[in-house]
């Protein structure tokens, strides 16, 4: 019995010593994702301390950017792991050979719809529709009816109300330019190319990022904003409720074929010398905790279906009932050449 | 030296060093050529490579898009465009301002002289943000009217506009024009002017058909001067134009970082150096043109007289001294007083902070710590290259002319070019160095060199050739002829010399942008970044950043102005 106590106490020790040691030198995962990237501090914590993983967040602009520095930075990576990049920009990442394929176990209770790459190189983590947000009190105010359709927004009724993003820079810059694509195509009278013309004669503002247009230029989203139409999600609004009205400022115009679904994946980025901790973060990106804490740290849906959504999501969140559809493959084809398209027609002006 | 010895030996000993062991000093000076080789030709023919071969065969596909695009023309016209506005606008300044520094003898006069070279020295990150706290939306000037008036919003729009583009590089180039047409017009005689006005010419036509004639190649050197610095102008562009307004510069960097577009940000690149050589080449003719004759300089400045020569002067003085301290000033005040009642040092007090949902990797404070280490590492490398060049160039044989030329090219090439060089030829062993921060300072020091061997090569001239064989004589060993007679006679120059390299090192932001990484920052990389984020404290920090950076660009600037008034320096 006494060597028995003595086992325990001599185990009781080591696992203290261990501990100790574990959360003095934690291994260090560096988390390479764009500027709007957030997570709860607490889920966090809690996963750190678990895994004995410390998780270090490199924010390196927006979507596109951060793809383009992780290419070029392939011989010697910035990081460990890569979250945000979706499937707009994805063949570019997974033709550079950027990822590792690894199968997270909580991946088999992803829809199959969200799997894109059969590899498993990348692992879907959130998604979201990207449309036009407006700030409801600035079209009350002014007895102005929303705009019921992509064309309404070149109307004069609409002059200089709308802020988007540039497709080369930020990733719902590009969503929203395939939406117009998928409204009015690349051939025939009237491409999306014209489209963007007359939005632009239209005083439409121009940004390189989300945060940027969100925060900076739209009336709802910031003191500064003169704008009260943004490309963002459809799951923004909650963002904007107002306990004292129990409302939201904003809403979403989610008519058919005005968003665009955006998936956002994560992947362990080949080089990485934590390969084992890169793939406990991605297990922790599709854990209950993080995937719970998605919708009101970031505004995007979680893909994990048993994940519990927070009352203000179900409230105000939206999801498009027909989301505009450009095929993935047409997308990696003609990528390149639509934003080279729309770079020369809009900044060219 | 041996005047015995055969003419090709006695040119080789020359060559390799004086009293230096000849294939150790023939070695050593080979150090610059070689850094030079490896780290600007090298790049610059990847990129001409790159052009023309993008996956290693043949495509001429880049300049295919960019010749038949309006859009890569609109490009070029407005880079040109914007320029010649920029040049006109400087001039149409500066002239007042010089006739006011050639004509009018008044208090402080030199030190506000000294004083207009101040904007030289300043990153075009902190300028941009100095704008942006004095006209931008945010700024000084649009919050007191806000105040004043009673507005909502803010009545002065600026940003993303050419106006404010125009303004800055105005700011940037007024010194610059001022002080050539200074320098030429006080050195002219004053007879043929006063000729004509015995003969009834005044006024418009004193100006028409005398003044301007008779300045016309210090006007035309300050218009290509002007003009290749707005020419290549980045940074001001990239921060307060916005995605609209893009420059050769600005085009290169989106192509090549943003839409990923390698074979059209090459090609962008070439037209970029072929047209920055044909201004090099323009500049240099003038400069020719510009020699001066001392033995006519007589002094015509004098007090103003009468009540419109009073005016002119104080409309001037008002002028520069706006356009030098409001800037600046609005800077430090806004870094002071943004979103916020009283004044507060609360930016200052985050920079030491980094929470895990800030946009940058690191403490802000971190960067000024990288830009340091950087700035000291150049500082290094620059001076003892520089050095090393100066001798080289000072050897003055027939064929190692063309290495002036070689050292000065760095000067004429933007950058941009030399980070996007980086990016496409250093990414292979043995030069695997584009993602490690060694790169650094190595691109500064490209950036740097010339500047450091302009200010070394006169003081090299001026020690007189007998000097050294005088001291070989009496016994000095040629390490002590180096310590006891050379360094010591070149001391001030190294001192500009170094100066120079710390100042480019912490202000470059066009070829860091390509190169430094999010995880070792330079500080005008940090600035840019906060920059371009929304929320207060992001645009406090970079305020209080900027204001830290200027700080010690001033405090380079006054090093440079006092060494340099013992007459160092050859621009």
């Amino acid at each position: 019995m006494h060597t028995f106590r003595r086992l325990l106490f001599v185990v009781a020790v080591l696992a203290l010593f261990a501990g100790l040691v574990q959360s003095q030198s934690p291994v260090v995962v560096t988390l390479l994702t764009h500027d709007s990237f957030n997570v709860s501090e607490d889920v966090l914590q809690a996963f750190e301390a678990e895994a004995g993983i410390r998780l270090e967040i490199l924010r390196g602009g927006d979507a596109g950017q951060i793809v383009n520095q992780a290419i070029l930075t392939r011989t010697t990576p910035l990081a460990d792991v890569l979250f945000g990049v979706d499937n707009t920009f994805l063949s570019r990442a997974l033709a550079a050979d950027l990822f590792l394929p690894y199968t997270s176990p909580g991946l088999a209770t992803v829809p199959e719809a969200f799997i894109v790459d059969a590899d498993h190189r990348v692992t879907p983590v959130d998604y979201g529709d990207v449309c036009l947000n407006y700030d409801i009190a600035y079209f009350a105010s002014r007895d102005l009816a929303l705009p019921a359709s992509l064309s309404d927004l070149t109307l004069p009724a609409y002059r200089g109300l709308l802020v988007t993003m540039n497709p080369a820079t930020s990733s719902p810059g590009l969503a929203f330019l395939l939406t117009t694509i998928a409204a009015f195509g690349t051939e025939g009278d009237y491409t999306y190319l014209d489209y963007w013309a007359d939005l632009v004669a239209n005083e439409t503002l121009i940004v390189d990022g989300w945060s940027e247009a969100y925060f900076g230029e739209f009336t709802a989203g910031s003191d500064e904003g003169r704008y009260p139409l943004v490309v963002s999600y459809a799951s923004s609004p909650p963002f904007t409720y107002d306990e004292t009205t129990d409302a939201a400022t904003t809403a979403s115009l989610i008519a058919d074929g005005m968003c665009f679904r955006q998936i956002e994946f994560a992947g362990i980025l080949r080089g990485t010398d934590a390969p084992a901790a890169a793939q406990q973060v991605i297990d922790f990106l599709l854990s209950q905790p993080f995937q719970e804490d998605l919708p009101l740290q970031m505004y995007v849906f979680p893909v994990q279906p048993a994940a519990q959504l927070p009352d203000v999501f179900t409230r105000f969140a939206q999801l498009p009932e027909e989301p505009a559809q450009v095929p993935a493959e047409d997308i990696e084809l003609y990528r390149e050449d639509w934003i080279q398209a729309w770079t020369e027609v809009v900044l060219g002006r | 030296m041996d005047r015995s010895r055969p003419g090709a030996l006695n040119a080789w000993r020359r060559w390799a060093g004086n009293g230096v062991p000849a294939r150790a000093g023939q070695a050593v000076l080979l150090l610059p050529v070689i850094f030079l080789a490896l780290f600007f030709l090298y790049p610059l023919l990847a990129i001409l490579d790159y052009s023309l071969r993008p996956a290693g065969v043949v495509d001429l596909s880049g300049f295919a898009r960019i010749i038949t695009s309006a859009y890569y023309r609109d490009t070029v016209v407005f880079t040109i465009g914007q320029a010649a506005l920029s040049t006109l606008f400087t001039l149409a300044l500066a002239l007042p301002g010089a006739y006011v520094f050639v004509r009018y003898d008044f208090p402080g006069r030199d030190t506000l002289l000294a004083l207009s070279a101040v904007p030289f020295v300043l990153p075009t990150v902190v300028v941009a943000a100095a704008f942006s706290a004095l006209i931008g939306e945010r700024g000084l000037v649009n919050s007191l009217l806000m105040s004043v008036l009673h507005l909502a919003d803010a009545p002065l729009r600026l940003e993303r506009t050419l106006a404010i583009i125009l303004i800055v590089h105005v700011f940037y180039n007024y010194a610059v024009a001022l002080r050539l047409i200074t320098a030429y017009w006080a050195n002219q005689s004053p007879r043929m002017e006063e000729a004509a006005r015995l003969l009834g010419c005044a006024g418009w036509r004193l100006w028409w058909e005398i003044r301007l004639p008779l300045l016309r190649p210090a006007l035309l050197a300050a218009a290509v001067l002007v003009f290749i610095f707005t020419f290549t102008s980045f940074g001001v562009v990239l921060i307060l134009g916005g995605v609209r307004f893009a420059t050769l510069e600005v085009q290169i960097y989106y192509q090549a970082l943003n839409l990923f577009d390698l074979p059209v940000a090459a090609a962008l690149a070439l037209v970029q150096m072929a047209l920055m050589f044909g201004l090099l080449l323009v500049y240099t003719r003038l400069q020719r043109q510009m020699s001066v004759d001392w033995q006519s300089v007589q002094r015509v400045a004098r007090a103003p007289r009468r009540r419109t020569e009073k005016l002119f002067l104080a409309g001037n003085l008002l002028l520069m001294a706006g356009l030098l301290f409001a800037p600046p000033l609005a800077l430090l005040l806004r870094s002071l007083t943004f979103a916020s009642d009283r004044p507060t040092l609360a930016y200052y007090l985050l920079l030491t902070q980094n929470p895990r949902d800030s946009i940058l990797f690191v403490p802000p404070l971190y960067a000024i710590g990288n830009s340091l280490v950087f700035a000291l590492v150049t500082l290094l490398l620059a001076l003892v290259l520089g050095v090393l060049t100066a001798i080289l160039i000072e050897r003055r044989q027939r064929w190692l002319r063309w290495l002036d030329a070689l050292f000065m090219l760095p000067l004429v090439t933007s950058a941009v070019t030399l980070g996007f060089g980086y990016l496409i030829a250093l990414d292979e062993p043995p030069l695997a160095l584009r993602a490690s921060p060694v790169i650094i300072p190595i691109a500064h020091t490209l950036v740097a060199l010339p500047f450091v061997v302009r200010s070394l090569l006169p003081a090299l001239r001026a020690i007189p050739p007998t000097l050294a064989p005088a001291a070989v004589t009496l016994g000095a060993a040629p390490w002590q002829v180096w310590r006891f007679i050379r360094l010591p006679l070149l001391s001030r120059s190294l001192v500009v010399g170094a100066t120079f390299a710390f100042t480019v090192s912490m202000g470059e932001f066009g070829a860091s942008l390509f190169i430094a990484r999010p995880d070792t920052p330079t500080l005008p990389v940090v600035i840019f970044r906060l920059l371009g984020q929304p929320g207060a404290d992001n645009y406090g920090q970079a305020l209080a950043l900027s204001v830290l950076l200027m700080l010690v660009c001033s405090l380079s600037f006054i090093i440079i102005e006092r060494s340099r008034s013992a007459g160092v320096g050859e621009f």
